[in-house]
């Protein structure tokens, strides 16, 4: 985090003078010189540290979280060296012959020395750990804006304004001419709405949520589109028995059917099929989405997401959750179908 | 033309198409629907085959989108077989686009929402009732310029068009002003120019090989599928972007779009010549091709 040795920097000066005089006060109090001539000695030597501190932490610490460690090192050497320089800038400004000291009471002086390491490390560190707790809370308070922002634009992705009013029109028409099939039409659109605004709200609660539960949202999702694309689409859902009851992320397969029929199907003129199977071999289980629409190039599909937000939005969002929720053992791998069309591929540990 | 007024609905979506046509049949009898068509390539056919008097367009199908449709059908107007036919009255159907409903509103174009309302389908009717009531009173054939008066003449001037489709003129300034107010696919050139930093060179593949093109060589851009085609004075290349993705790249004061999948070097244009139907053309200097000017780029060449 670059604003600590930035931004700070003056503040931590100012706070470093207060602190020498202080310091400058109590060992007056225990010694035989002058305040004045401890507060020169305190105020250069303390002055002398920070600098040394603040431009090491500018040219080596380029981000501190991960370079803390460095600090044991320049901390210690710092203060040596400020100590070292302190001394000689007292004898530059009062005519003092400091070194001679060393000779005459070495005691004394690897006492001060000492006096200047405990100040120096312990001024470091109080530093250094509000500045931590400042950037932990900035983070944490990131976190929950991402977090937030990410919900908003996964209701908006699945509650894409062009589906509803589409479907609504479908659905207006089907009540004058087949109440019967109006009827169902809706139930599905009960159902699709109520998965999407339960998983928008909980984008991360998967408790209880089977690959039944997700096939079942698919089947009312591709049967709205199956109404309004009327013979244009196909659709196929395969769901073993043995793995109706796998828990999986709830939605997780939904925007890899929503791009299936948004840039596959929809924009192609004569229509095709989608395919979503589930499998399971070797403790992996694979869920596929197969379509035989326009077809993307793989290649440059990260270039075309960047274009479509939408579009990206929804691999990176699977991609997201994968993440968290398999770490590096779940996968979403995109390839070009060989009939033309996309095939999505999610792995994900099986559970026992 | 028909005694009674004749549509062609183009809308992807059958059950939509379907209600559409009902409601039509409810708010005006009168009016025969010839045909409904489900993409917009057989929406542009189907309008030259069957030259009706109003066209029903969805924005979103599939193929060509419904304003591509109709600068598709504005530039291959009029039919050959109904050389006096005027330009259809055009109607969008959308279902739901914010920005293409402000984008309508501004242009005073005709639309109607999905779901489509009863009372709101009876105002476009009455408009269009109207207006096809004013095309077909007889109007003063406006004088055109003779070829054989003419002969001598270098060429003819291509500002003033020999067609005076008035229809066709409106409907194009509409389609113009929608094209800048942008929408969903369609080019947003003036807009992301000042954006993105301006290529000098082109790198094509060739082979094993990329070649460098510099920009200066091209004479122009041809969209061709996904692909771009950049023919130089004696060679031509294959660029794997598409056109409206180079598109920002390009300065616009050098390369002018010229139809929708054209792009070509100002200076490089020789001779711009009109042809019967009011149609532009260019010939280039260095290359024997002729390409065809889109009526929506044509109010960019006018005699001086």
């Amino acid at each position: 985090m670059r604003s600590f040795f930035s931004a700070g920097i003056v503040e931590r000066g100012l706070k470093v003078l207060v602190l020498n005089a202080v310091i400058a006060i109590a060992i007056t109090l225990f010694d035989n010189h002058s305040l004045g001539l401890n507060l020169v000695y305190s105020q250069c030597i303390g002055l002398s540290i920070w600098a040394y501190v603040e431009s090491a932490n500018h040219f080596w610490v380029a981000n501190w979280q991960a370079h803390v460690h460095r600090l044991l090192v320049i901390v210690p050497v710092s203060v040596v060296l400020g100590y070292v320089t302190g001394h000689l800038l007292t004898d530059l400004f009062l005519g003092t012959t400091s070194f001679q000291y060393w000779r005459q009471t070495p005691r004394m002086a690897w006492g001060m020395l000492f006096v200047s390491l405990i100040a120096g490390g312990t001024i470091c560190w109080v530093f250094v750990s509000r500045e931590q707790l400042a950037t932990e809370r900035q983070n944490l308070e990131a976190a929950r804006r991402l977090a937030s922002e990410a919900q908003l634009k996964l209701l908006e992705a699945q509650l894409e304004p062009h589906m509803l009013f589409n479907t609504l029109a479908n659905l207006r028409v089907l009540i004058a001419l087949d109440p019967q099939r109006a009827q169902t039409m809706l139930d599905h659109l009960i159902a699709y709405l109520r998965a999407t605004l339960a998983a928008s709200r909980a984008p991360s609660d998967r408790s209880g949520h089977t690959l039944a539960d997700e096939f079942a949202r698919l089947h009312d999702y591709l049967e709205l589109m199956a109404i309004r694309m009327g013979p244009r689409l196909h659709f196929h859902l395969d769901l073993p028995d043995a793995l109706r009851t796998q828990p999986v992320p709830p939605l997780l397969l939904q925007p890899l059917v929503e791009n299936s029929i948004q840039h596959g199907l929809e924009p192609k003129v004569v229509g095709g099929s989608i395919r979503v199977a589930a499998s399971a071999a070797a403790g992996v289980l694979t869920l596929q989405v197969q379509d035989t629409g326009l077809g993307a190039d793989v290649a440059t599909l990260g270039e075309r997401a960047a274009d479509s937000a939408r579009h990206g939005f929804g691999l990176q969002q699977v991609r997201e959750r994968l993440a968290t929720a398999f770490g590096p053992r779940g996968a979403l791998v995109l390839e070009a179908a060989a009939q033309g069309g996309m095939n999505a591929r999610i792995t994900l540990p099986l559970h026992p | 033309m028909s005694p009674r007024p004749t549509a062609l609905i183009a809308e992807d979506e059958p059950l939509l198409a379907q209600a559409l046509q009902a409601e039509l049949a409810q708010a005006w009898p009168a009016l025969e629907v010839l045909r409904t068509v489900g993409d917009g390539a057989s929406a542009v056919r189907c309008a030259l085959e069957l030259a009706p008097d109003v066209l029903f367009f969805d924005i979103r199908m599939p193929g060509l989108s419904g304003l591509e449709a109709a600068l598709e059908l504005a530039d291959q107007w009029p039919p050959a077989h109904a050389p006096q036919q005027g330009f259809p009255a055009l109607v969008f159907v959308t279902a739901y686009d914010q920005y293409a409903v402000q984008a309508f509103e501004a242009q005073a174009m005709d639309y109607l929402l999905k779901p489509v309302q009863t009372a709101r389908l009876q105002k476009t009717v009455a408009k269009l009732q109207g207006a096809l009531a004013q095309t077909l009173a007889p109007m003063p054939t406006p004088p055109r310029a003779h070829p054989a008066r003419s002969g001598h003449a270098p060429s003819v001037p291509v500002g003033q068009g020999p067609t005076t489709d008035l229809v066709l003129e409106s409907t194009l300034q509409q389609l113009r002003g929608l094209l800048e107010a942008h929408t969903d696919g369609f080019p947003r050139h003036a807009q992301a120019v000042a954006a993105v930093p301006r290529l000098q060179v082109l790198q094509v593949s060739a082979g094993p090989h990329i070649r460098v093109v510099p920009i200066d060589e091209v004479l122009y851009f041809e969209a061709a599928d996904k692909y771009v085609r950049v023919l130089t004075a004696h060679h031509e290349h294959l660029l794997r972007t598409a056109l409206k993705d180079l598109l920002p790249a390009l300065d616009p004061e050098v390369f002018w779009q010229v139809h929708r999948g054209t792009v070509v070097r100002a200076t490089a244009i020789d001779t711009v010549s009109r042809d019967e139907g009011g149609r532009l053309s260019l010939c280039l200097r260095g290359r024997p091709d002729r390409l065809a000017v889109s009526r929506l780029y044509a109010p960019r060449f006018k005699a001086m």
